[in-house]
């Protein structure tokens, strides 16, 4: 028996399969007939398809259909009807619409993937051009509040208070759109069997969200459409919804009545399954001298689809994290020809992090303050937005302890001067926030006669570890050896989970393990007339003694009241160390610290890994990662892993994850408030403020390459 | 599929008749350029000569020179041990490129032949003379920041994207070809071209000749060379400009020196200016600073790669205080 398994440190139940190849990714299942389809891009960027000649590629061997706008089956759910308008988005071989470069015109289905390959090659079409907007900030001008309502403009106290303050800082900042890149390219395998049941392995952070796109797209039942994606390699965002493609695979499957298996390219993953976009934010920040906030006014543009707005939680940040009598806040988008954006880790807080940190770091040098002592001057001990406590608050915690593990007393508070040799050192500190939140979610428990358990719930994991975290908290509760445990998830047949995204997954579907584990207990209690609480268990004993071969239950859970009461929050603060060449703008990011306060950890070893992640994220989004179109052509100049640069091995210095660990009573059950966006959130502004201080030189653009600080 | 002929002839004359047979013939040596071209689309050859069985594989020390068979890798050249002892700068220059695996593949020759890595030029949909002459230079007015400052006309400003060949014009490397014609030996600063009006010819080569070796005569620069790139990150990806310093120092006198930067012209740019200055000058800073300043003369920037005015002399400055051993 096993106590507190909760906080132990367990290698992934999977991680035998992941690297002996033994786990099988979407694009991996052999099925019989299989085709194998490629996407024709546009080389247009707005305007019609004319014509389209599909000839040669169909006389090419090996293939078996080409599909166009001018063939393709329509595909119900995108069609308009008298209940409710057409919906939003792109809809491929819908029409002859092409909204931006590289929108798939047409899908070449082969016997091979080569020769769907070549025959793609030979598809030509003819447009009717049309003119076409790409460039962001010639474009500011046709900028646009969302449609939604959570977009309108916030103001506490006065707007543009910090106008009037004693010290302000008035600046832009500028992020460049940034691509998920997950190793895993996406892939749809999709068939019909002969019920007029839909199997489609995919891509998916979320089984039961691609369930329902399918079925609507469809319009078939839910229950009809059966989604697995057991294995994801990496997806950051990019799989969080169910991308045009993906129905684009399952119509070719319909229209041939053969299983079909769509690869996208790399060259079309940077144009097709979303990306961080393009974002400029001007920021106001005043203070009194003696460091307290008058004002914060942060003010987001950032690019959109014309096809599909997006939009994201980047200016929210400045409403809560400091205490400024007056903040305000505005968004809006600027939607362009190019595909549509879509959240990516750490998603719009981490952009808002980057120009909040930024600003607050020049407010310290105009104040001639130590940014940490900024950062304690103007601490929030509840949230002035909502006017609410926090659930839990360790930010004070995470500031000591980041700054005794980086060396911060080594830092010199005149940028520049700080040298080793040719190398210009500097310090930095940046600090992130986000929503601690809980979704419904359900799991099922098998207890079997050896004592052996299995839990599964139609949950995800694209990298953290999911599995390995539900199989700790089970064992905690069941008080067994995690060796006991199965967990299974991502298929949609299991018990609804929501979609791996939000870093909401722990304390989501992990309160629903938990639950199911109590009432387990609870069961075996009852069936052996013992008090409720009874924690003497015999899995094996008591099944032996009720003559049952096994014990199954299902269990939902979900979030209670306490979010109306406490601000609920999760905070990192993150401490980097960066070496710069003085002469030709060289730099080795040297070290870097990141400081949590995220309620209760699970699993401490998978947990480390999700703060490496975050911060080598982090490091790409600060230095290397851009993401740049000519705006003559409308075409991604760069779009491919040679020429856009995510950091390579050598970029990565020794990274430290360190928890606060404590439980947050009013979150979930087991106290957690999530990591996967907080890894990421504040990293960047870190490296600006660190390269900075080491520099004089303060780059609001990102990413921060030599040629910026020579 | 595009359909060609495949042979993998075992000897150079062998090889050299099989390339004549098709106007659209190419070698392939490691492939990890040639391979691209064709999935990309720009090029489509009708016939692929292999040239993976010629005995071209060998590290030869003749008197007064080294000599490197064309399909010698170049990981084999830059972790010789008789390489890295007497040619230095050479080993340094290879292993500051590409990735292991692609240096694992990649030959002599076949480095020496890579094509730019514009963008324009790798995107069969944009405009580009060097891939279709007269179509017209996507980078001239578009994302320059990768391209030239030096010897670029406005049909091309593309760079040579190689590491190895900075090196190898430092040391006056020589290239050995065989052709229908006669034999013959190519100094290398005569070997890669400017674009002029012709961008889409890299080098002299004529059309079916094979590169079967490269020559470099024996040099005195085995303590004080360094090669210096500096790129967007520590390692895979080309320079935004590179710097290789040989340098000969006695009594802290510079009695021989050879220079040249990569990233910022058509070809490997040789210094010989800066070289004719410095020689004979002592080690100093301000000496350092003074022929970074004169290799930069005749430099021109466009849009996006200003930043090379700057960086390029800081490059080299650095590069000499390195190779030479000046501190801070
Ligand atoms: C992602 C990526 C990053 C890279 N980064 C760098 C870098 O940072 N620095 C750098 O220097 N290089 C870099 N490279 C380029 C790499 O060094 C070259 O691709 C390699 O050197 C080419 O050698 P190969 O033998 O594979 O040539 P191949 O691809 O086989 O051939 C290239 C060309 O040379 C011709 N050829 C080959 N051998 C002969 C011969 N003997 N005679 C006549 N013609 C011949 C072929 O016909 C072809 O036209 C990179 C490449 C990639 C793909
Ligand atoms: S610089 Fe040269 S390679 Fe690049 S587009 Fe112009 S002509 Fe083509």
């Amino acid at each position: 028996m096993k106590k507190d398994a909760i906080g132990d440190s367990l290698s992934r139940v999977d991680g035998r399969l992941k690297v002996t190849g033994g786990a099988k990714y979407s694009g991996e299942f052999k099925i019989t007939g299989l085709t194998y389809g490629v996407l024709v891009p546009a080389t247009i960027t707005n305007g019609t398809i004319t014509s389209i000649d599909t000839k040669a590629a169909e006389r090419a061997p090996g293939v078996l259909k080409v599909i166009t706008y001018l063939n393709a089956t329509k595909v119900p759910g995108y069609q308009p009807d008298e209940s409710k308008p057409a919906s939003k988005g792109l809809k491929l071989f819908n029409d002859n619409k092409i909204h931006f470069n590289q929108q798939p015109i047409a899908l070449v289905i082969a016997d091979t993937f080569e020769r769907a390959t070549y025959a793609a090659s030979l598809i030509k079409a003819t447009y009717q051009k049309e003119p076409f907007k790409t460039n962001f900030h010639q474009n500011i001008d046709n900028s646009m509040v969302p449609q939604g309502g959570n977009y309108k403009d916030y103001i506490r106290g006065e707007a543009d208070a910090y106008k009037n303050a004693p010290v302000k800082i008035e600046q832009a900042y500028l992020l460049p759109s940034e691509i998920h890149n997950p190793m895993e390219l996406h892939v749809t395998t999709a068939f019909w069997n002969t019920d007029g049941k839909l199997t489609v392995f995919t891509k998916s952070q979320g089984v039961i969200s691609s369930q329902k796109a399918f079925a609507n797209a469809f319009k078939i039942e839910q229950s009809t459409v059966q989604i697995n994606s057991r294995f994801v390699g990496g997806a950051f965002g990019s799989s969080l919804r169910t991308w045009p493609h993906e129905i684009a695979a399952a119509q070719a499957a319909k229209m041939l009545n053969r299983p079909v298996k769509l690869t996208l390219t790399r060259e079309q993953m940077f144009t097709l399954v979303g990306y961080r976009p393009q974002t400029i934010q001007k920021m106001g920040i005043g203070a009194t001298p003696d460091g307290q906030l008058v004002g914060i006014t942060h003010e987001s543009l950032s690019q959109s689809a014309v096809y599909e707005e997006f939009t994201e939680r980047s200016v929210n940040v400045s409403r809560f994290l400091y205490a400024s009598p007056n903040a305000n806040t505005r968004y809006k988008v600027v939607p362009l020809h190019v595909g549509v954006p879509a959240p990516m880790r750490g998603p719009g807080e981490a952009t808002g992090a980057f120009a909040l940190e930024c600003a607050l770091d020049e407010l310290a040098y105009a104040l001639n303050m130590d940014p940490i002592a900024l950062r304690l001057k103007n601490y929030a001990d509840a949230d002035p937005e909502k006017n609410l406590p926090w659930s839990s608050k360790y930010l004070k915690e995470c500031y000591q302890k980041g700054a005794d593990k980086i060396g911060w007393e080594k830092r010199s508070s005149k940028p520049g001067t700080n040298r080793e040799g040719d190398w210009l050192v500097g310090y930095g500190i940046g600090c992130g926030a986000f929503g601690a939140y809980r979704n419904k979610a359900q799991a099922y428990i098998k207890l079997l006669a050896d004592g052996s358990v299995n839990i599964k719930s139609a949950t995800s994991d694209i990298g953290p570890g999911t599995g390995t975290s539900m199989v700790l908290i089970a064992a905690d509760i069941l008080k067994i050896s995690a060796e006991k445990i199965t967990f299974d998830l991502g298929d949609s047949s299991l018990p609804e989970a929501p979609t791996q995204g939000g870093s909401a997954t722990v304390s989501s579907v992990g309160s629903a393990v938990h639950d199911v584990c109590i009432a387990l207990k609870k069961k075996l209690n009852t069936l052996t007339g013992k008090p409720e609480n009874n924690e003497d268990l015999d899995y094996a004993k008591i099944l032996k003694q009720q003559n049952l071969p096994f014990i199954e239950l299902t269990q939902g859970s979900e979030g209670t009241d306490e979010a109306k009461n406490y601000s609920m929050y999760s905070f990192s603060a993150h401490f980097v160390q960066v070496h710069v060449h003085a002469l030709t703008g060289a730099w080795r990011i040297k070290k870097v610290v990141a400081v949590v306060d995220a309620g209760k950890i699970v699993n401490n070893k998978t947990a480390s890994s999700q703060m490496i992640g975050g911060a080598v994220g982090g490091i790409g989004m600060a230095m290397t990662e851009e993401a740049i179109i000519d705006d003559r052509f409308g075409r991604l100049v760069n779009g491919n892993l040679a020429d856009y640069h995510v950091p390579v091995n050598a970029d990565i210095p020794q990274i430290e994850a360190i928890f606060i660990n404590k439980p947050d009573m009013h979150t979930n059950p087991l106290g957690t408030k999530g990591i996967g966006e907080i890894s990421l959130i504040g990293v960047a502004p870190a490296i600006a403020n660190a390269v900075y201080n080491a520099t004089g030189k303060r780059i609001r653009e990102l990413p921060i390459t030599p040629d910026k600080l020579i | 599929m595009n359909q060609f002929q495949y042979v993998r002839p075992a000897e150079t004359s062998g090889a050299i008749k099989s390339i004549a047979l098709d106007t659209n013939a190419h070698f392939l040596a490691g492939g990890t350029n040639l391979i691209d071209l064709m999935k990309m689309g720009i090029i489509a050859p009708e016939r692929l000569v292999d040239i993976n069985n010629l005995p071209l594989k060998t590290i030869e020390n003749i008197p007064g020179h080294l000599r490197i068979g064309t399909l010698v890798t170049n990981t084999q050249v830059a972790e010789n041990q008789f390489i890295k002892e007497n040619f230095p700068l050479l080993s340094m220059a290879i292993n500051a490129g590409a990735s292991p695996q692609l240096r694992n593949m990649a030959t002599t020759g076949g480095n020496l032949l890579q094509r730019t890595r514009c963008p324009y030029f790798f995107d069969t949909t944009m405009p580009c003379n060097k891939r279709v002459p007269g179509s017209g230079c996507g980078a001239l007015e578009g994302y320059n920041r990768m391209h030239a400052i030096f010897g670029a006309s406005d049909k091309c400003i593309a760079v040579n994207p190689s590491d190895m060949n900075v090196a190898l014009t430092a040391l006056n490397a020589l290239v050995h070809v065989s052709g229908p014609k006669a034999a013959r030996t190519i100094p290398f600063a005569d070997f890669h071209r400017l674009p002029g009006d012709h961008p889409e010819l890299d080098t002299t080569l004529q059309k079916g000749e094979l590169i079967t070796s490269v020559d470099i005569p024996t040099v005195p620069f085995t303590k004080n060379v360094y090669y210096l790139k500096v790129r967007d990150r520590s390692s895979y990806a080309f320079a935004l400009v590179s710097a290789a310093v040989a340098l000969n120092i006695e009594n802290n006198t510079i009695q021989d020196v050879r220079l040249a930067m990569g990233g910022v012209a058509h070809k490997p740019w040789r210094l010989i200016a800066t070289e004719t200055f410095l020689k004979g000058k002592t080690v100093s800073e301000e000496t350092f600073k003074q022929a970074a300043q004169i290799a930069m003369e005749g430099a021109k920037a466009y849009e996006h790669n200003k930043f090379k005015l700057k960086l390029a002399p800081n490059a080299l400055l650095q590069a000499l205080k390195t190779a030479s051993g000046l501190k801070a």
